[in-house]
């Protein structure tokens, strides 16, 4: 019983998450100004790594965890990226 | 599934839940993201799902290895930590991008360079200069 309860909490939980990176794509697409998109960009990478976490949990495999790390640093990396372009208008000076 | 049914009923039900929660206060934080009105407080929204949207799916994911495992696996803090560092970096950098950004064109809503300098000098403490580019 406990085990189809899980199951279906992180069904449930990764629907949210999609649900999620959704509204993050319509802010991303109507987003007035460049700073909302590259806002909504970082905060879809979070998105889907928790999205790859919670795969890992519901498949028992520890290999999603990798993943969901290199997604974590790619999303830093380019979200810093855009914002010093957007300060400066060069990303390496 | 055969691996969730080999979990004890508490822990399932804790993992369960945490996973509930964690994705749901990532849904809020997105939520939030479409209704705020300005950029400057679109910024805040995401911080929901990046501090307790990722610790509470960390520690699902830890406890969930773990009790499998019947050993201690940390290794998923390792994101939560990324996370707690990089957000703050990313969402500065962004914020004062943006804050440069509505100044060079004027926007009136936003406070000047002169109200801070002001402040800091009641303070007895000095402005940085502005960014280089500022004066080009």
């Amino acid at each position: 019983m406990s085990a189809i309860i899980l199951a279906w909490s992180i069904l449930i939980a990764q629907g949210m998450l999609v649900i999620a990176i959704a509204c993050h794509t319509y802010r991303l697409i109507r987003g007035p100004r460049a700073q909302d998109r590259v806002l909504c960009l970082d905060a879809i990478y979070v998105c889907a790594m928790l999205l790859v976490l919670t795969f890992g949990i519901r498949t028992g495999s520890s290999l999603y965890f990798e993943g969901a790390l290199v997604i974590a640093v790619i999303g830093f990396a380019s979200s810093v990226a855009l914002a010093k372009f957007l300060m400066r208008g060069e990303v390496i000076e | 599934m055969t691996h969730l049914e080999d979990l004890p009923a508490w822990a399932a039900l804790l993992t369960a839940l945490l996973v509930l929660l964690g994705a749901g206060l990532t849904l809020l934080g997105a939520v939030g993201t479409l209704r705020f009105r300005s950029f400057y407080e679109r910024v805040h929204a995401p911080t929901l799902g990046t501090s307790w949207g990722t610790g509470a799916i960390v520690l699902a994911s830890i406890l969930c290895f773990s009790v499998l495992g019947s050993r201690l696996v940390v290794h998923e803090l390792l994101i939560g930590l990324f996370i707690t560092v990089t957000t703050p970096v990313t969402l500065m950098l962004l914020g004062r991008a943006a804050l440069y950004r509505d100044r060079t064109e004027g926007d009136t809503t936003v406070p000047p360079r002169a109200i801070l300098r002001r402040a800091l000098e009641r303070k007895g403490a000095q402005l940085p200069p502005p960014p280089p580019s500022e004066e080009a």
